[in-house]
């Protein structure tokens, strides 16, 4: 008759658990926003991190904690986690603020954009001195020898042989435009790859091509940038966006910065972050030539750095999936009962899952709860991992069969004990199956997190992509198969402790 | 006489199907009353209707003096068992557990749940022994028996089966039989009991209640169905059977 007891008090047990669970998540998430460093943030590409380095390390030296989100989604959840006071600050490029923050024409005056961004409660710094553009970049040597430093001193050189991307044959800012306003002669035009346009023009195969003005590509390979001596392309200087509540000793630090970076500076930061693979050391060049105090080196060990990750990825992924399990799991249960109600949850999980990632992303940062925070990462991994937690709980209980379901009711047990003592058991297994697929979706999922600066395994991922990288992303994506694996297998184990064994014959 | 269920005007449709046309029925106390009947005349319907799996469309069902609603309904089905063809056993769920299921709900003491169990496994014959496996290890008759020990585990006033030995070999079904009998007159109970089969009804039933397209044809002993039929389907259902019987 021991059985008997046991049954009750594993019941009570996990009914306990479930009742629990709830305070904990809350906690767990709210400690994880307490203490109050200024964030700032960056965009998924080398240049940004590093201007974002390069103020962390600026502000530090003066005291203040600071903290960096790398490599968040775009200028969209940029913008908003900046306008909605969730980060402090960011690095932005004026073209950028003009055409897609504000949707205003280029010709927007410093002022006006300065007025337009007051009224978000944003301020802008000055300029740091280089612009992010389209360039036409050649050969030192065949330049110096030809005597062109502008695009004009083209218009004289019919010979040479222009290898331009496909994107900027195309662009409405691009070529065509471009040949027009300069009347630059059209006969020597070939279209080529990026990447393979270097090549080109190293070996001589082209003269002339396209790139962006502050591409580490350019110092390596030792080419200039021809002067846009007419302006045609439009400008994107890199400045910093803030809140104007930061404190003012912060403001001051950052408008020291101004006029300090010009292409050239830029193009060889930009190189020795691609090289080292290492934003801080690039950091660190800037202040070493701005006879600026060196800010120490602080290279975290990588031991350190995987643990920092995983247990970030465990929280995300953990965290997400005991809600998706609690908010599931009765979903599923009402599902189950059919009707429109069931069609509307089947429906909605359903239609959560094809959100793309980076769109779910943008939505849930501007709400007031949500944010740039690991907050907004757990609700869109459990709006993800619902999904299969809810179908198979409904399917699991469906599936049971109807003499089963009668004789639980002409026995006389109330609805809720049949629910907790008969059907949940049942359909144990399928339930289970759920939560596990759930698990491991968002053990693979949480590495999106780093789109939003929340951390985990993510993070490595993102700057070895935008690195090109491929140790740095395995750094990431190694720990996170792993992970998978072990949660699977843990699962193996769960499911002969957890589904009774009389379904298991 | 005295009678523990009744049923006054009982009707039901599936659907624009008529299952079963108003039915005026009562059932003796401690007597063991057999339906029987062609394949969907509607006897697992009246079953259903008693232990209101179906609510009724018309018609009221009184039990002890009682109407049943849905409102006592809860109650009042833990003074009914009801035992199906294939069981219905719960497969997470050990035979003892199954037939404990309700006691333990209940809060019974653990050493009342022990006697009832000893008392249950000794009328219906089950191995004590083979209390603890799970019903997927357990024979077609064995399920049977466990079966019906969950549905007298709280000493039901009335017991109602649904062919329970409908799926079962002959020797195992003969067997059961006897034993059915047996429990039928000791515990003095009153069930209703559903078949295809008129030996059974004939051995089992105190009476029998002969069913056809949701009416009942006749209701007596078999002696009064076979010597005083009250229509022609009543004299071709017992010749049917009797055909069978011979070979
Ligand atoms: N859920 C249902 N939906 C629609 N029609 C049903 C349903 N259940 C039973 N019926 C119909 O109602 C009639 C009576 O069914 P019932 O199950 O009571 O017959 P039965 O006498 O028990 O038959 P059997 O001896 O084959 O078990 C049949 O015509 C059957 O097809
Ligand atoms: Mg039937």
């Amino acid at each position: 008759m021991k059985r008997i007891r046991k049954t009750g008090r594993q019941e009570r047990f996990l009914r306990k658990l479930f009742l629990s669970c709830f305070p904990v998540f809350l906690i767990a998430t709210s400690s994880l926003s307490a203490s109050e460093p200024i964030l700032i943030g960056s965009k998924k590409f080398t240049e940004s991190y590093v201007l974002a380095e390069i103020a962390k390390r600026a502000i530090e030296n003066a005291g203040v904690a600071t903290e960096h989100r790398q490599g968040m989604g775009g200028t969209i959840i940029l913008w908003q986690a900046l306008s909605g006071e969730q980060i402090g600050l960011y690095p932005e490029y004026t073209g950028t603020i003009s055409e897609e923050i504000l949707k205003a024409p280029p010709s927007l005056s410093a002022e006006e954009m300065r007025e337009r961004l007051a009224s978000f409660g944003v301020g802008i710094t000055g300029e740091l001195g280089f612009n992010n553009t389209y360039a036409l970049v050649m050969r030192r040597t065949i330049a110096e020898q030809k005597a062109i430093r502008s695009i004009s001193d083209l218009r004289n050189h019919p010979e040479l042989k222009l290898g331009l991307t496909h994107e900027f044959l195309d662009r409405r800012d691009g070529w065509g435009p471009l040949a027009e306003k300069y009347r630059l002669p059209t006969q020597n035009i070939v279209g080529i790859d990026h990447g393979l346009g270097y090549e080109a023009l190293r070996n001589g195969s082209i003269d002339v091509k396209d790139a962006y003005s502050t591409d580490a590509k350019i110092g390596e390979n030792d080419l200039i940038v021809l002067e846009d001596d007419l302006q045609f392309f439009p400008r994107y200087k890199a400045v910093f966006l803030y809140r104007l509540n930061l404190p003012p000793e912060v403001v001051a630090i950052l408008r020291r910065m101004e006029g300090t970076l010009d292409e050239k500076r830029m193009i060889q930061l930009n190189a020795e972050a691609e090289r080292t693979k290492d934003y801080a050391r690039a950091a660190d060049l800037y202040f070493r030539d701005a006879n600026s105090p060196r800010a120490t080196s602080i290279g975290e060990p990588f031991a350190h750095k995987l643990r920092r990750w995983t247990l970030r990825h465990l929280q995300l992924a953990g965290l997400s999936l005991l809600l998706s399990i609690l908010i599931g799991i009765p979903l599923g249960i009402a599902a189950s009962r059919g009707g429109w109600i069931g069609q509307v949850i089947l429906g909605f999980v359903g239609a959560v899952q094809t959100i793309p990632s980076l769109a779910l992303l943008a939505l849930l940062v501007p709400l007031p709860f949500f944010g740039i925070s690991v907050r907004t990462a757990i609700a869109a991994l459990f709006l993800y991992g619902l999904l299969p937690i809810v179908r198979n709980t409904a399917t699991g209980l469906q599936d049971i069969a109807q003499p089963v379901r009668e004789s639980a009711i002409a026995l006389g047990l109330e609805p809720a004990a049949r629910l907790w003592k008969i059907y949940l058991p049942i359909a144990s297994r399928s339930i289970l199956g759920g939560i596990k697929t759930s698990a491991v979706i968002n053990i693979a999922t949480a590495t999106l997190a780093a789109l939003i600066g929340a951390g985990g395994l993510g993070e490595p991922i993102l700057s070895g992509l935008n690195l090109n990288d491929h140790v740095t992303i395995l750094q990431g994506a190694i720990p996170a198969a792993v992970l998978a694996l072990l949660v699977q297998w843990g699962f193996d184990l769960l499911d002969r402790l957890l589904i009774p064994k009389g379904l298991r014959l | 006489m005295d009678s523990l269920v009744q049923l006054t005007g009982v009707s039901k449709t599936y659907g624009s199907a008529l299952a079963l046309h108003p039915t005026d029925l009562n059932f003796a106390r401690g007597k063991t009353t057999v339906l029987i009947g062609p394949s969907g005349c509607g006897k697992s319907t009246l079953l259903r209707l008693i232990i209101r799996l179906l609510d009724p469309d018309a018609g009221s069902i009184r039990f002890d003096g009682a109407t049943i609603t849905s409102e006592n309904i809860p109650e009042l089905r833990r003074r009914i068992g009801y035992v199906i063809q294939d069981g219905g056993l719960f497969p997470h769920l050990t035979a003892r557990k199954n037939v404990l299921l309700m006691a333990s709900h209940l809060r019974w003491p653990l050493p009342k749940m022990e006697t009832r169990l000893a008392e249950l496994c000794a009328l219906t014959r089950f191995p004590e022994s083979a209390l603890d496996r799970f019903p997927l290890e357990l024979s077609g008759g064995q399920r049977q028996r466990i079966s019906l020990m969950r549905a007298l585990m709280l000493s039901p006033e009335l017991l109602l089966l649904d062919e329970p030995l409908g799926a079962l070999d002959p020797l195992v079904r003969a067997a059961l039989q006897k034993d059915l009998k047996e429990i039928f007159a000791r515990l003095k109970q009153t069930a209703i009991l559903v078949t295809h089969d008129l030996a059974e009804a004939a051995y089992l039933g105190d009476e029998i209640v002969l069913m056809n397209e949701g009416r009942v044809e006749q209701r007596g002993t078999v002696d009064d169905l076979r010597m005083k039929p009250a229509s022609s389907f009543v004299t071709d259902f017992i010749n049917a059977q009797r055909g069978l019987a011979l070979i």
